[in-house]
């Protein structure tokens, strides 16, 4: 149940929902428990059906960074 | 801004193996980590993570799976429900499977009766729409991340004014049973890592108060298993910094304040039940939601009062799932794990669901590395 990975919005309609591609795989998704407008090209979370929350994609490349950061500092520390 | 590549980054070896290191490198003392979601307990079995983390660091596994805690009375309302042929019985995942007293959903649905199974609670409009005639009962299942979708579905009916959409409500709270868990005394927990999806809805603000009771450190994760690994690290360093707080390691998506529009959605249509039966663990106080009395036309623990049974019923006695969701036991701990319980033919919960500790541990194996 827990199973959610980011997808992107592809079209949305007037109606609160929206075509998203999960992976290559597209379907339907509910926008009504969105707090906030989402446009065509953002990343949202999906769960059973229903987009959850907005994707910080800043967010998720700072974290992406983070870890960057970590391997270089091993990397040097042990002269790998 | 380039695009992420979430699978492959969150994945990756080296920054596993990295984050492995360094937790390594500053652990000071036994940390028993409760992972409280069943997504997590995959993850780490999936990824083989208790291998790269040093012993002293311990996976006790949680109650977080919506399928595992699921009483077998509440199954048999389900069952119950599905006899009639005007009705259709509709709910997510595995709960088909989870024995009853005496049956399962699935097996009502191979002796005809109208089961269906749906990926999302949308489809329960449309098989509405489709079924004019017959009453669909949703039979809502899940902690407070499917919770939001129970109401939307709730408030669209009362929008298209359909007459012919019941709730079945099973809708469980993740912070009652680590309470109940923590007050028990039986497990011996010194931090969580709180499901990350259950915070995209209720924010992170929900584990304040078990960090403040019980100074056991809180870091909210994703499920990917850098995710994991980076919040043991976190976990790590509050004990060596002398520090006990919730963190969010899963910035990506969790705020601290969670999806308010979704939070008060829940609070329009829901409200909090005296007391919930938890498979295995027993009754807790406040720890599930009901439809507020106001709406209590679409509730079908109501509308169907007079067919619906409520009587406890105690599990398997060879299973040990009320033990491992307790905290107190691991799936090899049972006597029947792998042998008269497997995914095929269940016993207890735990194997049933996909989420459940034992399905983890059959599927992913590495018993003896566990078992040390």
């Amino acid at each position: 149940m827990c199973l959610s990975i980011p997808s992107r919005v592809e079209e949305i309609f007037p109606d609160e929902t929206a075509i998203v591609d999960t992976m290559g795989v597209k379907r339907k998704v509910s926008l009504h428990l969105l707090p906030e407008p989402v446009d065509v090209g953002d990343y949202v979370l999906i769960h059973v059906g229903y987009a959850i929350t907005k994707m910080n994609e800043e967010d998720a490349l700072e974290s992406l960074k983070i870890y960057e950061e970590i391997v270089k500092h091993l990397e040097e520390e042990s002269g790998e | 801004m380039g695009k992420v590549d979430f699978l492959k980054d969150f994945r990756d070896k080296e920054k596993i193996l990295a984050i492995s290191k360094l937790i390594k490198k500053e652990i000071d003392r036994p940390i028993n980590v409760m992972e409280v979601c069943g997504g997590h307990t995959h993850t780490i079995m999936k990824y083989g993570l208790k291998q790269l983390l040093p012993q002293e660091i311990d996976f006790i596994h949680g109650p977080g799976c919506p399928v595992c805690i699921m009483p077998k009375e509440r199954i048999d309302h389900g069952i119950v429900l599905c006899q009639d042929e005007k009705n259709i019985l509709v709910t997510l995942g595995d709960m088909i499977r989870v024995p009853g007293s005496e049956s399962s959903l699935a097996k009502e649905r191979s002796k005809g009766k109208n089961v269906k199974m749906v990926y999302s609670p949308l489809d329960v409009l449309k098989i509405a729409q489709e079924n004019p005639n017959k009453k669909v009962i949703y039979f809502a299942i899940g902690f407070e991340t499917t919770t939001p979708m129970t109401a939307s579905v709730i408030e669209k009916v009362l929008e298209s004014k359909m007459k012919n959409v019941f709730f079945h409500i099973n809708h469980v709270l993740v912070p009652p049973p680590i309470k109940a868990i923590m007050e028990s005394k039986e497990a011996k927990i010194d931090a969580f890592i709180g499901p990350s999806h259950v915070s995209v809805i209720t924010g992170a603000k929900i584990y304040k108060d078990i960090v403040d009771s019980y100074k056991t450190p809180v870091v909210v994760a994703g499920f990917e298993p850098v995710d994991v690994m980076e919040s043991i690290l976190r976990i790590v360093r509050q004990f060596k910094e002398g520090r006990r707080e919730v963190e969010i390691q899963y910035t990506r998506a969790v705020t601290w304040e969670g999806n308010v529009k979704a939070q008060n959605l829940i609070k329009k249509y829901f409200e909090v039940r005296d007391e919930f039966r938890w498979r295995g663990i027993g009754d807790i106080p406040f720890s599930a939601l009901k439809i507020k009395e106001e709406f209590s036309f679409l509730d079908a623990e109501v509308v169907f009062k007079d067919i619906l049974p409520n009587k406890p019923i105690d599990d398997h006695k060879l299973c040990i799932c009320g033990d491992i969701l307790k905290g107190i036991a691991k799936p090899y701990d049972c006597k029947v794990f792998g042998k008269a319980c497997k995914p095929e033919n269940p016993l207890g919960s735990c194997m049933v669901s996909s989420e459940g500790a034992c399905a983890a541990y059959y599927k992913y194996g590495n018993l003896e590395v566990y078992k040390q």
